[in-house]
């Protein structure tokens, strides 16, 4: 947050002079143009791709495809954590096997989910939801853990249940550090959605880059990793904003 | 004595679970496609620690891991050391280093599979690229953390720009820039197993995929066993490290 936000006509200056001297290797044929195509080529490359090619439709599978992911880890990782962060018992049982299972890589766990169900979208979704799962995990119980002791106690002189405590005043309170860790979240559901797209051959830009690359059309695979690329950057300013906006009543005092 | 409770109550779902998994699968007499016993799974990786493939394979992941994370890590370190130390390049940079970092490292696969084929150049190159943000970006959180007394201190006794980083900067930063590292490291290999998942045919990760395509599924679950104790021993190691090396560094700056 202390970063400068605002745009400097340096940093324009400074990415224009990249783009420039990515057209002028390709202009000059420093690298072999079967590898890097230029600037203007990828852009022909993804506006055709965008009006007459399959382009959106293969955005919109892959944006579909880590948006279920996400969502789904989000919600698993949210209930779950409520739990643990309101049941010392529930912790002391849990959280060892879960802390065994949290350094697998996401990865890792994908032949296991093609053994388990093919090579399928819900495999693509299990292994999403596997490894998106941790960030919104940990953030809700650390955001649990760190209640107010005297809101404890409210909830106790109220004769809560533990339903109602977890909705009334535990999930709004642990919600800035759930929502922190959504945002990790996404990075990773979308990283796992090009690896399980890749694997699964499903429908999306994950399959399309690797098809690209193996026939050598070098313009369609930067196009498709620059949409990628865009994906990201859009998906986390979104949720950013999203957060903000969620997170209004918390700035107000 | 409480903790050594809850430790033991922590144990019971895992142990519970491996128990249940193996009965059931010896009372149903199941011969499964996608399962294996817990007990065949540990002789699977018995005999693959045996004979050495294993071995061999995480070799490959690591030096793959460890290669790549030399290359991007090094190169993030001294970007960040750059854009921490002037307020110019790391505004000037802001806008390149926004776009280009959003770019799921898993994209750079086709790339790097185009440019160089399979082999470790594809795998290192991948990994490089992940480990370059976040190296660069805590070295930069790390060098704006310094203490800004000491760079008064540094302008004080008149030390050149190379002098003020290797004296005072670099030892200021190197606790923060160490956890980075560890960081890294931990990055580097889910990379790396990644990158040879979905295409680079060796080490670990395609271990992994030739056992579940060969219909093994007792080896699979053996090397996700070991891939996860690798990971995890490398970071307990590397916070053991940690602890021993800037113990005195943490613990003064708790102090202060």
């Amino acid at each position: 947050m202390k970063t400068p936000r605002t745009l400097s006509a340096g940093a324009i200056g400074v990415t224009a002079t990249l783009v420039a001297s990515w057209a002028a290797v390709c202009a000059l044929h420093w690298v072999s143009p079967v590898f890097l195509p230029s600037p203007g080529e990828t852009w022909n490359a993804l506006s055709t791709g965008f009006v007459h090619g399959d382009l959106p439709r293969l955005m919109l599978g892959t944006i579909e495809r880590m948006v279920y992911g996400w969502a789904l880890a989000s919600c698993v990782g949210m209930a779950l954590g409520a739990l643990i962060g309101t049941s010392p018992a529930l912790r002391a049982w849990l959280v060892p096997t879960l802390e065994l299972m949290r350094p697998l890589p996401a990865s890792a766990i994908v032949p296991v989910a093609i053994a388990l169900v093919g090579l399928s979208p819900a495999m693509v979704l299990i292994v999403i939801t596997f490894g998106a799962v941790w960030p919104v995990l940990l953030a809700t119980v650390h955001g649990f853990a760190s209640i107010e002791p005297r809101l404890h106690e409210v909830g106790r002189v109220l004769r809560l249940s533990r339903l109602a405590f977890i909705v009334k005043i535990g999930l709004p309170n642990a919600l800035p550090d759930a929502l922190a860790g959504m945002r990790l979240s996404l990075t990773i559901a979308l990283i796992l959605a090009i690896v399980g797209e890749m694997l699964a051959s499903q429908d999306g830009l994950g399959t399309a880059i690797l098809l690209a690359a193996r026939s050598f059309r070098a313009a369609d695979l930067f196009a498709g990793v620059a949409l990628l690329g865009l994906i990201g950057l859009a998906s986390n300013a979104l949720l950013t904003l999203g957060e903000r906006r969620v997170l209004r009543w918390k700035q107000d005092h | 004595m409480d903790a050594r409770r809850i430790d033991l109550r922590g144990w019971v779902l895992p142990i519970a679970l491996l128990l249940v998994a193996e009965v059931a699968m010896r009372v149903n007499g199941t011969d499964s496609e996608a399962l294996a016993r817990p007990s065949e799974v540990a002789r699977a990786l018995w005999d693959a620690l045996k004979d050495g493939t294993v071995l061999a394979a995480s070799l490959q992941t690591l030096a793959a891991a460890l290669g790549g994370l030399a290359l991007g890590g090094g190169m993030g370190l001294l970007a960040g050391l750059w854009f921490g130390l002037s307020s110019r390049a790391e505004r000037w940079s802001l806008l390149s280093v926004e776009l280009l970092r959003p770019v799921p490292s898993v994209a750079l696969i086709p790339i790097a599979m185009l440019v160089f084929g399979f082999g470790y150049r594809m795998e290192m190159s991948v990994v490089a690229f992940t480990c370059f943000w976040p190296m660069m970006l805590l070295t930069q959180a790390a060098i704006r953390q310094v203490e800004p007394r000491l760079f008064e201190v540094a302008h004080v006794l008149g030390l050149a720009a190379h002098d003020r980083v290797i004296k005072i900067v670099l030892p200021a930063a190197a606790p923060r820039v160490f956890v980075a590292f560890r960081l890294g490291v931990g990055i580097a290999l889910v990379v790396a197993v990644t990158v040879e998942i979905a295409a680079n045919p060796q080490g670990l990760g395609f271990g992994l995929m030739s056992a579940q395509q060969n219909l093994r599924p007792d080896l699979m679950f053996a090397l996700l066993l070991w891939v996860g104790a690798l990971g995890w021993a490398l970071s307990a190691a590397l916070v053991a490290l940690e602890r021993r090396c800037f113990h005195r560094v943490s613990a003064a700056g708790t102090q202060a």
